[in-house]
């Protein structure tokens, strides 16, 4: 049986070849010191640490991580070794946290040869200590036993050696750790870097980082916009394409250097580029006095894409937050106007002279200047949003800006997909001007139906039937467009289900183009043979995830991402056809097979409720703006706008021409 | 420095040196009950609760508590439910912040309670306290200790109220019953 240990419990240890099995929250690295009868450490080499791994007896791992095996033969040790202690440390310097109480506790587990758990100790208590003594290993009569220490140490592993009485404790400490430094840059699979860990860092860490690293250049203070070098990706995944840098040598004296190599680009203030005092003069004007500055990509995330998705989604969340604190304040100064006004009137002395006429005023007054407050407020906040998105709608990379930001003029086919797409924007009626884009994850988990229907919309009411599903057709090429541009050549195949080719004028440049997988199926015949090509193609897929049996799927099968287009709707359409429709909407998305439907709900009337469940699967998007979106915090209504090419512009046509050279280029992916 | 506050106690909520406080943090922090006896599995947990009503003209708002995380405007979040407590070490274990500058202008008090909501008396709690920090700079401005208290299920520890330009707190330290906020209403509008 397991034994619980706490802090300075003993057990006995019936094994003398043993693992001991370190968890914690973060990377540590693990050590080892063997001390003698009086519990002294003779020297540096009675220390196994990553820069000197195995000791007689005891080997310890060359690298910092979460989980940790030490191997231990207490039969190998020298005969003078009466203690080992096993010692853990972080990492310090690779922008991990600084202190073992910012993560979960770390577990040391004692196992015997076959993996069974001998004893368990769990190291809680620990705050600002950088380094801790776990357990210790003791010969006691002959017989081994285990310690509970868990002593933890705030000056770090220098200081920890010190107190087990070696000399040069910080030159002891420093080689281990130095060694950890270079094992991360080795490793393949070091995880990305976090810039708010690397800006965690001292001050010191970033002058001294700065110096020796060639490949940074120094950082223009006035750095365009991140959006228009969209080539040019983000920090983490530039630091597999560069070469490991081996560590720059420690000068002589100076402190060493224990930073990943390959993560000096890093702490370069990149994601924040449009901050500095020489930012962009009018976001600066713009935000209201005494408020920072807004920044593009000032959210936490791993790329600047995944930042500037974040901050979107707050802006969006910030906006509904600050639109309900405005509307709750209004009703509630409504509701209280209401009742004193009922007071007045019940009231019979209000009937006699001015007395009612006062009341009321008063009455009003509180109620204008509780509105008038709540005006501020929004005013202030409502300020501060429309300069984030000033700042934030140009640095939009081409999947997130809008059809008319200049970054499309400087498109090219990426290398890999985004984390997310624009489907249009959002503004709720307090200030129609402030446009937030509405970004949704890929691969889109819910299918996208564009509604060429009338719905109860008042502008799509206006507009004759025939002009609104050119609209929703066209809105739905934008969309199609913009997920096939966004998406490297040849890994989003498009399929456009067309049965009375009611849709080719608009499908006609993506047909031109060659960016389709084929052209639009027509006719019933079309229409099936494409849904049973596809429902198979699920299936497949399917039964490999859930078998885990990728590599048995047929040679031919391709992969890549899909996205079905179904114009008009049941046309063309048998009951088989809809089954097949509804289960590709159901079970798609969970591999890859995405759903763009352009319909009119009236058109599938004859179908009944049947049909319910698909509808309410799909996201409902509108040719013209609309408001029925709600926000998943508070629930406005908020009102949708589709995307649009600029009059005149030859935005699609660009993009398009861009990506059939890329497939020319890439090979048959374009099949 | 940290006023340890005593019932009925006011303080403002203003920066030493001037400047009103934007953000305050209410904490909440217990340890968890010591195992005890042979079966170690079968401790009596203990889940206190912090929760915040917000008050307009005496009439509650809004709330924030662990199945309502954040105020429909933003300003008032919890950290999230913790069911066990913490080890002793005197961190929060649960904490609700708020951003006094963007409290909607109509809400003009916020009572913080805390509940147990499995049902023991703060006899029963050990090293729980609730304090109030400055969130910008991490000050401590109040600290109030809830253990050794009475035969009692809830306690209204205080009150953030607009007073002037700026806010105010007034610590209350009611004793009540109760498992969650709700059955604390009858309780708290008295103290409005």
């Amino acid at each position: 049986m397991t034994a619980e240990l706490v802090r300075g419990q003993n057990h006995p240890l019936p094994h003398t070849c043993l693992e001991i099995r370190v968890s914690a929250g973060h990377p540590v690295l693990a050590a080892a010191a063997l001390g003698d009868e009086e519990g002294r450490v003779a020297g540096p080499e009675a220390v196994a640490h990553p820069g000197s791994a195995a000791l007689p007896g005891v080997e310890v791992p060359r690298q910092a991580a979460t989980a940790h095996r030490l191997a231990v033969d207490l039969e190998a040790v020298r005969d003078t070794v009466h203690r080992v202690s096993v010692l853990l440390a972080l990492p310090l310097g690779t922008g991990g946290p600084t202190r073992f109480g910012a993560s979960a506790a770390p577990v040391v587990t004692v196992t015997g040869p076959d993996g069974t758990a001998v004893a368990d100790y769990t190291i809680t208590g620990l705050d600002r200590e950088s380094a801790l003594v776990a357990l210790e290993l003791y010969r006691r009569q002959g017989a081994w036993k285990v310690r509970a220490v868990g002593q933890g140490y705030e000056g770090g592993l220098a200081a920890l050696l010190a107190d087990q009485g070696l000399d040069r404790p910080a030159e002891l400490a420093g080689s281990a750790l130095d060694a950890v430094a270079q094992g991360l840059a080795r490793s393949v699979a070091a995880p990305p870097s976090r810039v708010p860990d690397a800006d965690r860092l001292p001050d010191g860490e970033h002058a001294h980082q700065a110096a020796p690293g060639p490949a940074q250049p120094p950082v223009p203070p006035a750095t365009p916009p991140r959006a228009q070098t969209p080539a040019q990706p983000p920090v983490p995944a530039q630091a597999p394409a560069q070469p490991p840098v081996p560590p720059a040598p420690p000068a002589a004296g100076g402190p060493i250097d224990y930073t990943h190599p390959s993560r000096r680009p890093a702490p370069a203030p990149a994601p924040r580029p449009a901050g500095g005092p020489q930012g962009p003069g009018q976001e600066a004007a713009s935000a209201p006095e005494g408020f920072p500055a807004p920044v593009a990509g000032d959210a936490a995330g791993w790329s600047m894409d995944e930042r500037l998705y974040n901050q979107v989604w707050g802006m969006f969340e910030d906006l509904a937050r600050a639109t309900a604190a405005y509307r709750s304040a209004c009703r509630f100064a409504e509701n209280r106007l209401d009742q004193e006004l009922d007071r007045v009137l019940s009231d019979p002395r209000s009937r006699i002279g001015g007395a009612g006429d006062a009341a009321r005023a008063a009455a009003k007054a509180k109620h204008d200047e509780l509105t008038a407050r709540a005006q501020e407020v929004l005013d202030r906040d409502l300020a501060q949003l429309a300069a984030e998105s000033e700042v934030v709608e140009p640095a939009l990379p081409a999947a997130y800006a809008r059809w008319d930001s200049p970054v499309w003029q400087a498109y090219r086919v990426p290398m890999e997909p985004p984390m997310a797409v624009r489907l249009g924007d959002l503004h709720l009626p307090e200030r129609t001007d402030l446009r937030i884009p509405f970004l949704a994850r890929l691969p889109l988990a819910r299918g996208l139906w564009v509604d060429s229907g009338r719905g109860q919309s008042a502008a799509a009411g206006l507009l004759d039937e025939a002009e609104l599903r050119r609209l929703a057709l066209d809105s739905a090429v934008a969309h199609v467009a913009r997920l096939l541009a966004v998406h490297p050549a040849g890994s989003f195949r498009v399929r456009v289900i067309d049965a009375a080719g009611a849709g080719a004028a608009a499908f006609a440049p993506l047909v031109g183009a060659g960016v389709l997988a084929g052209p639009p199926a027509a006719g019933a015949a079309g229409v099936s043979a494409v849904l049973t090509q596809l429902t198979e193609r699920v299936d497949l897929l399917q039964m490999a995830a859930r078998a885990g049996a990728d590599e048995d799927l047929p040679p031919g099968l391709d992969t890549a991402e899909e996205l079905l287009v179904v114009h008009d709707f049941p046309h063309g359409f048998d009951d088989r056809a809809v089954n097949q429709l509804r289960y590709l909407a159901d079970e798609g998305p969970a591999v890859g097979t995405q759903l763009l439907m352009v319909a009119d709900r009236a058109d599938a009337a004859a179908y009944g409720p049947v049909l319910d469940p698909l509808w309410r699967s799909l996201m409902r998007l509108t040719p013209v703006p609309d408001d029925h979106l709600a926000d998943p915090w508070v629930g406005h209504a908020w009102t949708y706008e589709p995307p649009s090419f600029p009059a005149g512009s030859a935005v699609l046509r660009q993009v398009l021409g861009q990506l059939t050279d890329a497939r020319g280029q890439w090979g048959p992916g374009s099949r | 420095m940290t006023v340890n506050m005593t019932k009925g106690q006011a303080i403002n909520l203003e920066k030493q040196g001037g400047g009103s406080l934007t953000s305050v943090r209410m904490g909440l922090g217990w340890q968890a009950a010591p195992r005890r006896g042979l079966f170690g599995s079968r401790t009596r947990e203990i889940d206190l609760d912090a929760s915040a009503v917000l008050f307009a003209d005496k009439q509650p708002v809004d709330v924030v508590f662990f199945r309502h995380l954040v105020s429909d405007d933003g300003s008032v979040r919890h950290t999230g439910d913790n069911l066990v407590g913490g080890v002793g070490q005197g961190g929060d274990d649960e904490a609700i912040l708020v951003d006094l500058q963007r409290v909607p202008v109509h809400i003009d008090a916020i009572v913080f309670t805390v509940n147990s909501f499995t049902g023991q008396t703060f006899q029963e709690v050990q090293n729980a306290f609730c304090r109030i920090v400055d969130e910008t700079n991490g000050q401590e401005l109040a600290r109030y200790t809830l253990d050794g208290g009475g035969n009692y299920t809830a306690q209204i520890m205080a009150k953030v109220h607009r007073a002037g330009s700026g806010w105010q707190m007034t610590a209350l330290g009611n004793a009540a019953n109760g498992r969650t906020f709700q059955d604390l209403m009858p309780a708290i509008f008295p103290v409005l």
